[in-house]
């Protein structure tokens, strides 16, 4: 088990190698589809994302009635590959430095990795409970006319657990896995 | 696992504390109407939050069987920490609760449409308690009214049986792993695949290849060999009705279902596609009719996360038997 403790830097990002298990502790920044494209579109972002983790999550959040705080009563990943037209440039434009989704990249986002120092960091599909656990505080909430899911929240966390798929160093273990069980296909059929 | 039991309500809890002017019985009795939604919302609130018993087995066997300090291991532990505390702090498994989908058995002179009434109410104060998230858009507006209700949702069917009782069973459809189910038409060129069992095999093992771990898997497959598109995509859906652990009374059935778990795992694909020893739980097929013409073979892929639950109500609506 591995641990990336904030503040984050492309350095220690390009210390992960595909396969790592690894706990993170500091502070996300959720965005999905409609963050994407607004940064994407060249608008710019409420919040400095250098060196900062974006997580591909629409939470289920609550506002306590008397404090106006918020909670995450459930935020488990989503779908990273709606993302891909949009991902590399805003790894190249905004300096995040880690990627959080489920099911993995494409070839953009694995080269952007590469090139500008970034990690996809793939977080358990349907862990809903378990993650939302792992969310200490709410900090922060921008671009709420998109909607809460689609919003982009700022959270801290402790112990975040995900596995490393994609590196800093070309690998992914998507094609990895696909690969070898194209093999395997093959032979069966 | 403990068994589920029926909904206990708190209202006859206090009750029985305060003096007792009135009989319990009193403060417990509903309308009709409003004990059809409260054990609805009761159905809907287990499913979920909690993984049907054999579900559950199947997972955690799976997670046994994965080796020690592996990316895989790390992802079944994951997943049987969510399940114990999404059961624990009743709030549902997955943020995804999919497509709400009903299916009634009732008796003969039994009123449809005056149960999908009550069965709207319920899935509207279900999304109100957050058993539910508000995940029914309008296809045309994208508007989302917040409700779980709108054209074709929640979807329910109804069969008439010979039994006394109203059955109700629920499945929660994940829309990660809907995507990754998906219709052969055989024969298939490039797979190889003619219009037998031989081909069925090729292209069920195919799906489960093209999905990777798109579906959230470890998944569990339903599978309809014939039909037209519409019918035969249906049926296999329903095939998820069946409990993991059962056997199909058509032998050749039943032993392909077991080959192809068998074989899927041999892929390597695993929890979350990160390789491993389980890529699928389980396999249940069945058939329709076809035309000469058409060969469908449709695919209802259904993630880890396989929220399904059932119940028998009794003669006051209220839940007298757990399904599954
Ligand atoms: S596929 Fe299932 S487990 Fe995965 S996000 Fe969708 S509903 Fe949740």
């Amino acid at each position: 088990m591995k641990r990336l403790n904030y503040p984050f830097s492309p350095e220690a990002v390009r210390e992960l190698k595909v396969g790592d298990m690894v706990l993170i502790s500091g502070k996300l920044f959720t965005g999905r589809d409609a963050v994407h494209k607004y940064l994407h579109d060249g608008n710019k972002s409420p919040v400095n994302l250098k060196n900062q983790i974006i997580y591909h999550c629409g939470p289920v959040t609550m506002k306590d009635k008397k404090t106006g705080k918020w909670t995450v009563t459930a935020a488990g990943p989503t779908t990273s590959i709606r993302e891909e037209p949009y991902q590399w440039e805003v790894i190249r434009d905004h300096g995040i430095v880690g990627v959080i989704g489920k099911g993995g990249m494409g070839q953009k986002t694995l080269d952007a990795c590469k090139e500008y120092g970034c990690v996809y960091l793939h977080a358990i599909g349907g862990a809903a409970q378990v993650l939302a656990e792992k969310i200490k505080s709410v900090d922060g909430l921008y671009l709420e006319e998109f909607g809460l899911p689609e919003a982009i929240w700022e959270l801290t966390i402790e112990d975040f657990p995900v596995v490393v798929t994609m590196d800093a160093h070309g690998n992914s273990l998507h094609k990895e896995v696909e690969n070898s069980s194209k093999e395997v296909l093959k032979a069966i059929l | 696992m403990t068994k589920k039991l029926p909904a206990k309500k708190p209202v006859s809890k206090s009750a029985s504390k305060k003096p007792i002017k009135k009989p319990i019985a009193k403060a417990k009795k509903l309308d009709p109407k409003t004990q059809t939604i409260e054990s609805l919302l009761e159905l809907i609130r287990v499913t979920s939050t909690e993984i049907p018993d054999d579900v559950a087995k199947t997972l955690m066997k799976a997670r046994s069987q994965e080796e020690q300090n592996t990316t895989a291991s790390y992802a079944m532990g994951i997943i049987k920490d969510n399940i114990d505390l999404a059961k624990f702090k009743s709030q549902p498994l997955c943020q995804d609760t999919g497509t709400v989908i009903f299916f009634v058995y009732h008796p003969p002179g039994f009123f449809q449409n005056a149960f999908k009434d009550l069965i709207k109410k319920a899935v509207v104060k279900a999304t109100q308690k957050g058993y539910l998230r508000q995940n029914s858009v309008n296809s045309l507006t994208g508007e989302n009214a917040g409700t779980n209700l709108g054209e074709g949702h929640p979807s329910v069917h109804f069969y008439e049986h010979n039994k006394k009782e109203v059955e109700v069973k629920l499945v929660l459809k994940g829309g990660g792993c809907e995507n990754v189910s998906t219709q052969y038409s055989l024969p298939d060129t490039t797979l190889g695949a003619g219009r037998d069992l031989a081909g069925v095999r090729k292209v069920v093992i195919d799906a489960v290849y093209k999905a990777q771990g798109k579906g959230c898997g470890p998944g569990a497959l339903g599978v309809c060999i014939g039909g037209d598109r519409a019918d035969s995509a249906y049926n296999a859906k329903k095939q998820l009705l069946r409990k993991l652990d059962d056997k199909n009374s058509i032998p050749e059935l039943a032993s392909l279902e077991n080959e192809i778990v068998e074989t899927c795992n041999k892929l390597g694909i695993g929890p979350m596609g990160f390789g491993g020893k389980t890529t699928l739980l389980s396999c249940k097929m069945t058939h329709a009719n076809r035309v000469p013409a058409s060969y469908f073979v449709s695919i209802s892929y259904m993630c880890w996360a396989f929220r399904r639950q059932g119940v028998v109500l009794d003669k006051k609506n209220t839940i007298k038997k757990w399904l599954y």
